[in-house]
């Protein structure tokens, strides 16, 4: 089903389109931001098990290659459970100049159901 | 373990997505994700009311790529029974061709106390399903009141610890073994000690027919009172401290499937938790209630010693 464009459109008491909170950038909670040393990760995909939002991205190979921080919170789950230190923990008010791309503030409700 | 590939495990996509609203460093979002990791048939899930359903679910948007239905605090059991039982009737006619698999997701609060007798109808009438309980041993969406998972002495808002009580006054039941006495094919109890324990226990869980049920310790950083980062840790902690056994029932028969090799104290569990630190507070030591703790766990691991002997 696709996307509806006003609230009429909306079926009664559904979500009728999945995976729609992909929209959703729970990153704008974090307050603590986890950074990656690539030199130092083994790949073992223990944070990638661990990660309660799946924010650990792996490439094709299956290799871990980042961290989403679209969707990042920040708990700091996978610096606790890295064998080799190769994820540390830095504070979020560090990055504030860097520019990136935003999604649907979730303390709003969607620009789709006006 | 064998026959699971975790690299192969990442190319797959998860039935639960990012941008879900649990809190930072919740143990149920891991649970469900690892959960579901290497079910290999399209699953349709359930989910009673609890912190999965409203912080998945929060209208308009959806964090499942797989049908979900939300059903009412008591009935997950009724719910996924039905939807089950609709696809065999659909499947008998020839319309629905494709396997499916139904797993239902309830917390403890809607599986220990309010669920327990639509779970229970369920798994006496022997429908095809898998029902995971992510127990964090209270009502967190609520705001931490103590359910009967709630072990003794926490802290919980309906038993605040204080100059009356010191935290709850009851034992926690122990649903594993009352699930085990309904005689279904596969009950195991986990956390998130190790998640190939996980993977595997539901993974075996989904694929035995009839009834499954899956119990998961999972901790809640807001009513333990740890640090974010910590889940895992203290995982390890309930499992090696024998707080939370990690076993398995196949067919009735008892399996031990972590035995911990140098058992810490019950102490060190709960000195990392803050619903316990009136247990620890200087001058006003429950130092009895610790060591009563510590014999409750050494009498139920006995126990649980005995049946995978016999």
């Amino acid at each position: 089903m696709s996307k509806p464009k006003c609230w009429q459109d909306v079926p009664p008491a559904t979500i009728a389109w999945g995976a729609s909170a992909l929209d959703v950038e729970t990153g704008l909670w974090r307050s603590m931001r986890p950074v990656l040393d690539q030199n130092k990760c083994i790949s073992c995909l223990k944070c990638w098990l661990q990660c309660p939002d799946s924010s650990i991205k792996t490439s094709e190979e299956g290799r871990v290659c980042g961290i989403n921080m679209f969707f990042c919170k920040g708990c700091g789950v996978c610096a606790q459970v890295c064998p080799v230190n190769a994820i540390s923990m830095h504070q979020e008010a560090d990055f504030t100049n860097e520019k990136r791309e935003h999604g649907e503030d979730p303390g709003r409700v969607a620009g789709h159901v006006k | 373990m064998a026959g699971i590939d975790l690299k192969e495990l990442t190319k797959k996509q998860n039935p639960l997505t990012e941008g879900h609203r649990m809190c930072p460093g919740c143990g149920a979002p891991t649970a469900v994700r690892q959960a579901l990791m290497a079910v290999e048939d399209p699953v349709v899930v359930v989910g009673a009311t609890g912190c999965l359903e409203v912080s998945t679910t929060v209208y308009p948007y959806s964090a499942w790529r797989v049908p979900f239905m939300h059903v009412a605090f008591e009935n997950a059991g009724a719910g996924i029974s039905g939807v089950e039982a609709a696809h065999r009737v659909l499947s008998r006619k020839g319309v629905a061709r494709e396997k499916i698999k139904f797993v239902a997701f309830g917390g403890d609060g809607g599986t220990y106390d309010i669920g327990l007798q639509s779970l229970s109808g369920a798994l006496e009438r022997g429908h095809d399903f898998t029902y995971i309980c992510y127990n964090n041993q209270g009502y967190m969406n609520t705001g931490a009141q103590r359910s009967s998972a709630t072990p003794i002495s926490a802290n919980a808002t309906t038993s605040p610890a204080g100059s009356v009580i010191p935290g709850k006054l009851q034992r926690a039941k122990n649903l594993t073994e009352i699930v085990t006495a309904h005689d279904i094919p596969y009950v195991a109890q986990t956390t998130l000690h190790d998640p190939m324990d996980l993977i595997a226990k539901v993974k075996r869980a989904v694929e035995t027919p009839g009834p499954a049920f899956v119990n998961v310790l999972v901790p809640c950083p807001l009513f333990w009172k740890i640090d974010s980062a910590d889940q895992m840790k203290v995982c390890k902690l309930a499992a090696e401290s024998r707080f939370w056994p990690v076993y398995e029932v196949t067919e009735g028969k008892h399996v031990l499937s972590y035995k911990p090799k140098n058992p810490v104290p019950l102490e060190d569990f709960l000195r990392v938790q803050g619903r316990y630190s009136h247990l620890f507070k200087k001058g006003r030591e429950r130092m009895d209630l610790v060591a009563q703790g510590q014999a409750d766990v050494d009498r139920e691991w006995e126990r649980l010693l005995k049946k995978c002997a016999g």
